[in-house]
């Protein structure tokens, strides 16, 4: 049998590759997210057919994330695999019950301000976040 | 359940790392298995049944039936 400290693994060559084209596309979606946001004030007055494209484009580039981050899922290993299901299941039922108490604060005029979405979403990140490092450091 | 994986690599002097390789999973999941914090999946237990020459019950051992 081969030594196996001679041989690359396979793994790691793989979920490095996959971390990498998910930040790719990650950055492209923020990227043309910030383009369709800004560019119709700032750039071409809110015209309709560029504003249509930009649109269209961060759609895009959304899709070709979800499938690249169902890539990297996929080429987790399985003790990885669970720990990112398991922060992604704790994330859903904290972006949920958060997401709809928040959104009932606003209903029954316990809070003045006015509920965004980007707060759920910068909580569902946190969350996730926080997730995978308990996950972590629980299988250390 | 239990496992002979951290007896089984140290006769063959190999490290996690190593290990790992021949799995092909992280260096972390034979660390989880080896302090029983994780279970392998089937075809894992299977992958390092093969590695080994072993069957999967002379590697792995469930903890109620003993």
């Amino acid at each position: 049998m081969n030594n196996p400290a001679t041989r690359p693994n396979n793994w790691a060559t793989t979920n490095k590759r996959n971390t990498v084209r998910l930040g790719y596309w990650t950055l492209a979606w923020v990227a043309t997210m910030a383009v369709a946001t800004f560019g119709p004030r700032y750039s071409w007055d809110f015209a309709t057919v560029p504003t249509i494209l930009a649109f269209l484009v961060n759609l895009g580039m959304g899709f070709g994330m979800i499938v690249a981050n169902g890539r990297y899922l996929q080429g987790l290993d399985e003790l990885h695999k669970k720990i990112f299901l398991d922060a992604g299941a704790f994330t859903l039922g904290v972006g949920l019950v958060c997401g709809l108490g928040y959104e009932l604060l606003e209903n029954i005029k316990l809070i003045s301000f006015e509920t965004e979405i980007s707060h759920l979403v910068v909580l569902m990140c946190l969350t996730f976040l926080a997730g995978m490092i308990f996950g972590h450091r629980r299988y250390q | 359940m239990k496992n002979r994986l951290k007896v089984l690599r140290a006769e063959r002097d190999w490290t996690q790392a190593q290990l790992a390789i021949e799995l092909d999973v992280s260096r972390q999941t034979i660390n989880a298995i080896e302090t029983g914090k994780f279970d392998p999946s089937l075809p894992l237990a299977f992958k390092a049944a093969r590695l080994f020459g072993l069957a999967i019950e002379d590697i792995f051992q469930d903890e109620t039936s003993s």
